[in-house]
């Protein structure tokens, strides 16, 4: 299977609801392998439930998504967890489990329930703590950790999977800037070695980085294209209630767009 | 910072971290354990109603027919609880649940008061003197059957494994239930009170060779199956739907999981009764001992389990010999010291 076709998630007009609210409204969209994209909008816009919907881990009320061209539904789970990573939002994990144990579940959907773990699955958890930079943690206990650290154990478990697919719902949480600047740039390292990354971003200064942005209204996508895009901005200032303009700095690689906070 | 490549001081740092855990490994507890258990077998073997004795060739029929059996079975039940704790906590993520918590010890105890009420009122009709030993088979038969079919109700009435609270929930009211269901025999047929105590107050005293046969082939069929697939367990640390997103089948797990703890429960409850704070305990001092996988920690907690309860009766034997005392009591009251202390030590931060 070539990269392209294992990497493209396909989403056609998902829609989904809960407690007879429409959450996910209608959603078409397609992510390019080789494409770092940004799903920004305001709280309850339906980020993480359409990350979810992405993730095949809630039944879609209607529409489908098509995982390399055959719809999510179809794949075996172990299958499918090879070519798609998802990590959730808030990192519910809790225990007595070292953080090396917790990145090498990464490596499940490789290994199956009865295997062992072989050179490749120890060289991916090494290199994904090592991108995260949670190797020094690596032998202490998730319950010990702090919130940071965690965070950045649980990204290093889904970088683990190398999958052509990378689902991320606000992996920034916690990060302090160097850890954030350290996770777009192995965002954007991802990409460009022909991943698919979609990532629920908060920090709007961060997602107005990506090669790609989505903004996320009641449910539906109203906008979606590059960062640079005047209309795509306006849409973005309109959804969050002008509570911030959107300005651009000179940079050494050209213009970059930060969100000033409007008072 | 650098983060975007590994560096080899880094790596260097953590094998050696790694490598240099202080004291205790997996495996040293491991070995740590067996040693223990073979102790306790030896201490088994020759503490008898009259205080210890070393004198083997002498209690030869004594050891063979009483001391032996008894304390193996200890071993193996003790086997069985820890294990059934391991899964339970592991299962519910919650290092307070032990194995009872399904409804198995409320569906041990109607079972065993509906096969006492039922031989009672047989008794009394046919007015025949029930033969002991299979009195003894019907009732271990009859709390076997009802702690699994405690589980199955819970099960049922949760409509299966998915929700992990839905069926905490469902096990408390299966226990309410069929407590309920039993008092309301008691009040029927009083005389089965008595024994409902005596078999379910926790004791090793009833351990011969073909409970010893039971309770070995239980552990011989959960305790490879639960390692097998104890995996997926770690796996649900990190939540149900990370879980799931790795690919596993959840709901079937779950219910193969649960199937083996009420499996291991069962068979222990219908030897030894209600014996308490095994099961919780034993997770728990391994998991304090060595940071484990559950792999790992299934197995441990389960030769944990066995120590503590061949402890236990070795104990309940020698206190106050010629008199025994009730295991079940001694393991509470074990446990609820335990307990109590970590309580403390975490209070005190750590």
């Amino acid at each position: 299977m070539s990269a392209l076709a294992a990497g493209l998630l396909q989403a056609d007009r998902l829609q989904w609801s809960v407690g007879g609210q429409r959450v996910v409204d209608q959603v078409t969209l397609a992510l390019a392998p080789g494409q770092w994209t940004a799903l920004v909008g305001p709280n309850g816009a339906g980020k993480s439930s359409l990350l979810a919907l992405l993730a095949g881990l809630h039944r879609p009320d209607a529409g489908q998504v098509l995982l390399a061209g055959r719809p999510l539904a179809d794949w075996p789970a172990r299958q499918r967890a090879q070519r798609l990573a998802w990590m959730s939002q808030q990192g519910e994990a809790e225990g007595e489990i070292i953080g090396v144990d917790v990145v090498g579940l990464g490596r499940l959907p490789h290994q199956g329930l009865f295997g062992a773990p072989t050179a490749d699955d120890m060289a991916a958890v090494q290199a994904a703590m090592a991108e995260t930079a949670s190797t020094p943690f690596a032998a202490r206990r998730l319950s010990t950790l702090s919130g940071g650290e965690r965070q950045r154990m649980l990204l290093s478990r889904a970088l683990a999977a190398q999958s052509p697919v990378l689902l991320l719902d606000e992996p920034t949480t916690h990060l302090d800037a160097p850890h954030q600047r350290a996770l777009v740039r192995s965002l954007l390292q991802r990409a460009r070695a022909g991943a698919a990354v979609l990532a629920v971003m908060h920090d709007l200064n961060l997602a107005l980085m990506a090669d790609r942005l989505l903004v996320l209204h009641h449910g539906r996508l109203v906008a979606d294209g590059p960062p640079d895009d005047a209309a795509l901005q306006q849409r973005l200032v309109a959804v969050f209630d002008q509570a911030f303009s959107i300005a651009a700095l000179p940079g050494p690689q050209g213009r970059r767009w930060v969100a000033v906070p409007a008072l | 910072m650098q983060m975007a490549r590994p560096s080899s001081r880094l790596f260097a740092r953590l094998f050696a971290r790694l490598f240099a855990r202080p004291l205790l490994t997996a495996w040293r507890l491991a070995g740590l354990l067996a040693l223990l258990a073979l102790l306790g077998i030896a201490a088994g073997l020759a503490a008898g109603s009259e205080g210890w004795s070393l004198a083997w060739h002498d209690d030869a029929v004594l050891i063979q027919a009483i001391r032996a059996p008894r304390s193996l079975g200890a071993l193996a039940a003790g086997m069985l609880l820890g294990l059934a704790g391991a899964l339970a906590q592991g299962l519910f993520r919650n290092p307070l649940a032990d194995p009872y918590l399904l409804g198995s010890a409320a569906g041990a105890g109607l079972g065993v008061v509906l096969a006492l009420a039922a031989g009672g009122a047989l008794a009394g009709s046919a007015a025949m003197p029930p033969l002991g030993w299979l009195r003894e088979l019907g009732l271990v038969g009859a709390a076997f059957c009802g702690a699994l079919g405690g589980v199955a109700l819970t099960l049922l009435l949760a409509g299966g494994a998915a929700r992990p609270l839905q069926l905490l929930l469902c096990g408390v009211v299966v226990g309410v239930l069929m407590g309920a269901a039993s008092d309301l025999l008691l009040l029927v047929s009083p005389e089965a009170l008595r024994g409902r105590q005596v078999f379910l107050l926790g004791t090793t005293g009833f351990l011969g060779w073909p409970a010893l046969g039971w309770l070995a082939g239980a552990l011989a069929l959960v305790l490879p199956l639960a390692c097998w697939f104890g995996r997926a367990l770690d796996a649900l640390v990190l939540g149900d739907a990370s879980a799931r997103s790795l690919g596993l089948r959840l709901p079937a797990l779950r219910l193969l999981l649960v199937g083996l703890m009420a499996l291991a429960t069962g068979t222990a409850v219908s030897q030894v009764g209600l014996v308490g704070f095994v099961g919780l305990v034993a997770p728990h001092l391994v998991r304090r001992l060595v940071p484990v996988t559950h792999r790992a920690l299934l197995a441990l907690s389960a030769a944990a389990g066995g120590v503590l309860l061949l402890a236990a009766d070795v104990a309940a034997r020698s206190l106050i010999a010629p008199q025994e005392l009730p295991v079940g009591v001694l393991t509470a009251l074990l446990g609820g010291v335990y307990l109590l202390v970590l309580l403390r030590r975490q209070r005190g931060g750590r």
